[in-house]
């Protein structure tokens, strides 16, 4: 490749990173303004004067209680991830390993709900959980989502690629299936394990349309569903609304930068042996 | 796929019956309730909401179903046909949020499968800082709806906004509409898309074309080929199970559009940005009507599976 070449390539790569960026950058800067100065124009690039306007305001209010609903988004992910975990690492297991009646019929089942679009299930589901009088609760945006067929496929396709051989020495050891899962093919999963674990995090950190409608006291909102809340008391207020947006940022940043290389070829493997 | 079952089932010997002799002295593995036991715990969440949510919505779908009311009769297709039938008091908002989907779909798709191949094609040679860009790109669509949402409503106010003060610093109309009004509403929410979403097919795009034989590429070369021609004879054809995969995804993706319309353009002009899923929810949690809702969801279902199957039937005749 040419030098000239080169460059053009650089150029046109970094104008994309603005383009991506600034908008971030732009949310970052108004969440430090004064009131004032976010409505000044032209705009002021630096915040002029600095201010913790945004962030008093919402982390100082009892009607939009911003905190608890941080805690709630963190509880649920959480609880959410490490239930996808356990149960789809069993289910797979039993998948990949073993042979019994029905097997194929259930992995196509499973399957075969990966092609049903999620909100077409929302109302029955919602009916569901007001049965189980989950509705306004924990539970309910813990665990109907943990039912995904997503995790089950995906940890199944990677403990196939593990060479049976692994598990051999433990079989004449005289191991039983349980302690051949937690002992030999867990820890050989461990980079499938944290992919999964990171993908349903950011899910259930992320969801909005399902917690908007199943979650009704102010105290009980996770994150994005009180953000909602925040626009409507703060109208016009940028600096606060956008101190809530940064705060819902900052978890699913950090772990992406942490894990960046893991949750982007989960995605691509997903993509291609999906 | 049932190669790759056999495949799995193959390092696996079968339970042994009672009284046989296990391989190679080892004591039994587990009894034939193994299997189940592992399954039990998912089996359990994809049975009450995977499975139930299926049959419980076809019956939802042909009760009329209100979930304030202690009395829900059986009213067959009627909730079907009120959704084709011009007089009847949901058709018209019903149309009107499928118009609202089918635009976004149609303009938001082309651009979702061009725009992070384009994407693709400009990370894919090793170069240095190739992480860092390919990790920026993405950045956006770690971060949830209701954020973007948000960040881009400020964006796009109308006098507030950094769009409208940019494109007026350039010297360029300062005072579009951009979520107030058409068709402004329908760039907003495209460009809302294309801007938080292309990142994620670009990697998906990024690992089918490192599975592309360099080979493929050196025997073009020396037919002579140009970059144009390697890349209309190599690399998209290369690509093809990846687009396949891409363009379905991305159809099911944008048909299922809510956060964007809600929060950005929250249905502006009118209810002309109203999304079939906003109207699903609305029918069903707000007016209360689950029957009616839940025939909505069906139809909509249907479209969406319909047009899966028509694309991997388009792309397998290609393939011919």
């Amino acid at each position: 490749m040419t030098t000239l070449r080169r460059s053009g390539r650089y150029a046109v790569l970094v104008l994309l990173a603005l383009v991506f960026l600034i908008p971030l950058l732009w949310m970052v800067i108004t969440s430090v303004k004064t009131y004032g100065d976010a409505q000044r124009i032209p705009p002021s690039i630096v915040p002029n004067p600095f201010s913790t306007h945004g962030y008093d305001q919402i982390l100082g209010n009892t009607a939009n209680p911003v905190l608890r609903w941080f805690l709630n988004s963190m509880l649920a992910a959480t609880l959410h991830a490490l239930l996808v975990l356990v149960t789809a690492s069993m289910a797979a297991y039993a998948l990949a390993r073993m042979r019994f009646r029905g097997r194929g019929l259930l992995f196509a089942l499973i399957v075969g709900t990966l092609f049903i679009p999620p909100t077409s299930l929302i109302i029955p589901n919602f009916v569901i959980a007001d049965r189980l009088g989950w509705l306004d609760t924990l539970l309910v945006i813990t665990v109907p989502g943990a039912a995904s067929a997503f995790g089950v496929f995906f940890l199944r396709q990677f403990f196939i690629s593990i060479p049976a051989e692994l598990e051999e020495a433990a079989v004449l050891d005289g191991a039983n299936q349980w302690q051949i899962f937690v002992r030999v093919l867990l820890p050989l999963s461990k980079p499938a394990l944290a992919t999964l674990a990171v993908l349903s995090f950011l899910t259930n950190w992320n969801d909005f349309l399902w917690p908007l409608y199943v979650l009704f006291s102010p105290e009980r909102l996770t994150l994005p569903t009180g953000l909602g809340l925040l626009q409507g008391s703060y109208n016009t207020d940028y600096p606060v609304i956008m101190a809530g947006a940064v705060l819902a940022s900052v978890p699913v940043l950090i772990l992406f930068v942490a894990a960046q290389r893991h949750i982007i070829q989960g995605v691509s493997r997903s993509g291609l042996k999906g | 796929m049932a190669d790759v079952i056999e495949v799995g089932a193959a390092h696996r010997d079968a339970p042994p019956p009672a009284g046989s002799k296990t391989r190679g002295g080892a004591t039994n593995r587990g009894s034939r309730a193994t299997p189940y036991l592992f399954l039990a715990p998912y089996l359990v969440l994809f049975g009450v909401f995977g499975l139930l949510p299926i049959i419980f919505g076809l019956w939802l779908s042909v009760h009329q179903w209100d979930l304030q009311l202690p009395n829900r009769p059986f009213v067959g297709l009627d909730n079907y046909k009120d959704l084709f039938d011009s007089d009847s008091a949901i058709y018209g908002d019903w149309w009107s949020s499928v118009r609202a989907t089918g635009i976004f779909t149609v303009f938001s798709v082309p651009l979702l499968v061009a725009v992070p191949l384009g994407l693709a094609l400009l990370l894919n040679r090793s170069f240095p800082g190739r992480t860092f860009f390919r990790a920026v790109y993405f950045a956006p669509y770690v971060l949830g709806v209701a954020v973007i949402g948000l960040l881009w409503r400020f964006l796009l106010d109308a006098n507030l906004g950094l769009v409208n003060r940019l494109l007026g610093a350039v010297g360029l109309p300062s005072d579009t509409p951009w979520v107030t009004d058409v068709p402004w509403a329908w760039v907003s929410l495209v460009g809302v898309t294309v801007w938080w979403t292309s990142g994620f097919n670009a990697v998906i795009y990024l690992a089918g074309l490192q599975d592309i034989s360099p080979e493929l590429y050196e025997a073009a070369r020396m037919d002579g080929a140009n970059g144009w021609q390697r890349f209309r004879n190599v690399t998209l054809p290369g690509l093809r199970p990846v687009m396949l995969f891409v363009l379905t995804t991305t159809i099911l993706a944008s048909a299922n559009v809510f956060g964007q319309s809600y929060l950005i353009t929250q249905g502006a002009p009118g209810q002309q940005t109203r999304t079939v899923v906003w109207r699903i929810v609305d029918e069903g949690l707000r007016d209360n009507d689950a029957g009616r809702a839940a025939a909505m969801s069906i139809i909509f279902a249907l479209a969406l599976i319909v047009i899966s199957i028509v694309n991997f039937r388009f792309f397998r005749f290609r393939e011919d």
